[in-house]
């Protein structure tokens, strides 16, 4: 295939013009040479097309990444599909999540599959299937003592009902909306942890460079005693939120959370959604405005009121993100129910695992605010050995007593 | 013209040696004992010839940090590396003054007043005081001093965020300014190669300066031809036998899976005991090598049988 048909092979639709479109003729203009042949332009606005595309498969591309990817491909023999390919690749993506993106919007636009001629594409989980049916059957293991099967949840020593204590499963939309509006009013106050370096401070260890230093400006007499101390950075808070159905009422509450704690400390906090696969929805949470963050965050997580996989979710979140330090040294919060389908041997395993890398692992149950709850099911009881607390999430209540925890931690 | 500091970067590192295509680049590399594949010749071609960071991601052992050192061996380049810890700083990425020497300086200069009984020239001592000679340069000045050259910043995902912004005001200007000289700008900028473990996300918009590659654990075929590249002694059958036992690992579930660097490291003891077979025997007696967790060995222990079977 030539770089000149490849406007003609679109099952895609046309691209329509916009401000991005004017702009990236700019581009085009830009990177026009005087010894181009004539036609030359109209194939650059193809690939401009194609940058279009990847934008909407996902991948945020911009217009200087744009402007990258045609001084890249002046650069490469367009004859060949392979190195169109990866001049794209080099300049439009970021990450390997995007790589996987690009690929599709690759394979859509030029009709024939790259994947054939190239290695080192990034191991990525395929999004499985959800499956709500298999939740309908009680786990095994699960019997008398199972609390999950009563419809309704009661909220422990609730005489008045206030919209603070209740429980969120219960609320009706206005009280959401209300709610939605206190969770907005929380604090959080990030949990602090020493660094390694030190900074001038009024007490704490003499500090024989500064001290030096003024010595040196009064003729070598050593006045003050500078003094130095260990600054205090905020600890790395990481979010598990379970997305599974059994979550569903808690789960949209629970990012919007999230969202709460992601915007105190944004470089701080990391958010993965867990369900059938594991999803990394930081990216998304960063936004300030929450109504955005949390559409972006949804559009993100393919597996909403799927099914669980604790163990295994929680595994890839360790080989993927926590054994290389995002959970190391930090305030790792799970909040699920604990409900596992397959045996609770692994999540046990994990949970150890997760312990051993993290400085403090807080376990959110919203049934634990249940009067005569009893951490039976196989997956809780699997990993609460594991755990160093086990709160309540299933009112703001507990939820700001949540911050309290983080923020001691 | 819309992004004017993007296509600002359009002055191309020059290279005694400068390789025409991708391929040429991949031959150039190949010389050096690196096999690079196609992505990874045109990344580096892209990089080269556009002047712009190259930002390597992957996983451990995967070959970030040897592509740096192949590509200055393969160009003829001088490598400077800069190894990011967290709490690093200017002052240890760029220049710091030379204080002892200063003072001694200082020193050394009041003494001969003294003894001949002259008047120093105040401001003349000041100015020698922030000399060159009094300059310590550290990796980013000393690869702009020395430009054409391949600049490593290893790790930078170890690095806080303010010292990603101030990487990316350098990588944008090619220059340095120290108040007492002036401004240190390099003519042909140097060939800027970035790693990172993914230990935690980099900042967008330095992301946005660089070509982005992300790197995989090699295939079969390319993986035996690195075993043999590195170890020219190397039997061929037992590298391939440790490519193969090296793949079945990776696909164990393992806390740590081995990367390039381990397979090449295993088949090194397998030779330093005089193995000529990948056999149950040798292999648990290297194990070491390869795998550097007690759980990943007790692991693979069980599964050896059936590894080296295959």
């Amino acid at each position: 295939m030539t770089a000149g048909d490849t406007g003609g092979s679109s099952d895609t639709p046309a691209p329509r013009p916009h401000a991005g479109a004017v702009l990236a003729a700019g581009v085009v203009d830009d990177l026009r040479g005087p010894a181009d042949p004539p036609g030359a332009d109209e194939v650059l606005e193809d690939f401009v097309a194609f940058t279009r595309l990847v934008r909407g498969a996902g991948v945020p591309v911009t217009t200087d990444r744009v402007a990258a990817y045609l001084q890249a491909l002046r650069l490469s023999d367009l004859t060949s599909e392979v190195a169109t390919y990866w001049a794209g690749r080099l300049t439009l993506c970021a990450d390997p999540d995007d790589v996987v993106r690009y690929d599709h919007a690759f394979a859509a636009w030029f009709s024939s599959d790259p994947r054939d001629q190239r290695m080192g594409r990034p191991s990525q989980p395929k999004p499985r299937v959800s499956t709500m049916a298999a939740l309908t059957e009680p786990p095994p293991g699960t019997g008398d003592g199972d609390e999950e099967e009563t419809p309704e949840l009661r909220v422990a020593a609730s005489g008045e009902e206030v919209l603070r204590d209740r429980d969120i499963a219960e609320l009706s939309i206005g009280e959401r909306e209300h709610l939605k509006q206190l969770l907005a009013l929380l604090r959080p106050a990030p949990p602090k942890r020493r660094a390694r370096r030190r900074r001038p401070a009024r007490r704490g260890e003499p500090d024989p460079r500064r001290t030096l230093r003024a010595a040196l400006a009064n003729g070598g007499e050593i006045g003050d005693l500078r003094r130095r101390a260990r600054r205090e950075r905020p600890r790395r808070v990481v979010l598990l939120i379970d997305v599974s159905g059994s979550m569903s009422p808690y789960a949209d509450t629970l990012l919007r959370f999230a969202h709460v704690v992601t915007r105190r400390t944004p470089t701080a906090v990391e958010t993965f959604t867990l369900g059938t696969r594991l999803t990394r929805v930081t990216r998304e949470l960063r936004q300030r405005d929450p109504e955005r963050a949390l559409a972006d965050a949804g559009r993100a997580i393919p597996d909403w009121s799927g099914g669980t996989r604790l163990g295994e979710v929680l595994r890839a979140f360790l080989d993927r993100w926590g054994q290389r330090g995002v959970a190391r040294r930090a305030v790792v919060v799970v909040f699920s129910d604990g409900w596992e389908r397959g045996g609770a041997e692994l999540l046990g395993e994990q949970s150890a695992r997760l312990r051993r890398l993290a400085h403090k692992v807080v376990w959110v149950n919203p049934h634990a605010g249940k009067s005569g709850y009893a951490p039976v099911q196989g997956g809780i009881a699997a990993a609460l050995p594991h755990v160093d607390r086990l709160l309540a999430g299933h009112s703001l209540t507990t939820l700001a007593e949540l911050l309290e925890v983080l923020r001691d931690a | 013209m819309a992004t004017p500091r993007a296509l600002g970067h359009a002055g191309a590192v020059s290279v005694t040696t400068e390789p025409t295509s991708p391929d040429d680049l991949a031959r150039a590399l190949d010389g050096t004992g690196y096999l690079a594949d196609e992505g990874l010749a045109s990344a580096a071609f892209l990089a080269l010839r556009m002047g712009r960071p190259l930002f390597c991601e992957g996983e451990p052992g995967t070959g970030k940090t040897a592509l740096a050192q192949a590509l200055s061996e393969s160009l003829g380049l001088p490598l400077v590396r800069l190894q990011c810890h967290e709490g690093i700083d200017a002052s240890q990425a760029l220049y710091d003054w030379d204080f002892p020497r200063q003072l001694l300086h200082l020193r050394a200069l009041e003494a001969s007043a003294s003894a001949s009984h002259t008047e120093l020239d105040v401001d003349a001592v000041e100015s020698s005081l922030y000399d060159r000679r009094f300059l310590l340069a550290r990796p980013v000045l000393q690869a702009l001093q020395d430009a054409p050259c391949v600049l490593l910043v290893d790790e930078v995902d170890r690095a806080d965020d303010e010292f990603e912004a101030f990487l990316l005001e350098v990588l944008a200007e090619n220059s340095v300014t120290i108040p007492e000289i002036g401004v240190v700008k390099a003519e042909t900028p140097p060939l800027v190669v970035l790693t990172s473990n993914r230990t935690r996300e980099v900042h967008d918009a330095l992301k946005r300066r660089c070509l982005y590659l992300w790197l995989e654990h090699p295939d079969l075929a390319r993986e035996t031809a690195i075993l043999r590249r590195r170890l020219p002694d190397l039997p061929e059958a037992l590298a391939e036998q440790v490519a193969q036992a090296v793949h079945g690992l990776r696909g164990l579930d393992l806390l740590k899976p081995p990367g390039v660097a381990e397979s090449i490291d295993w088949a090194q003891a397998l030779q330093l005991v005089g193995a000529r077979h990948l056999d149950l025997a040798s292999a648990t007696a290297t194990l070491g090598a390869v795998l550097k967790y007690r759980e990943d060995a007790d692991r693979a222990r069980d599964k050896l049988d059936a590894l080296l079977a295959s």
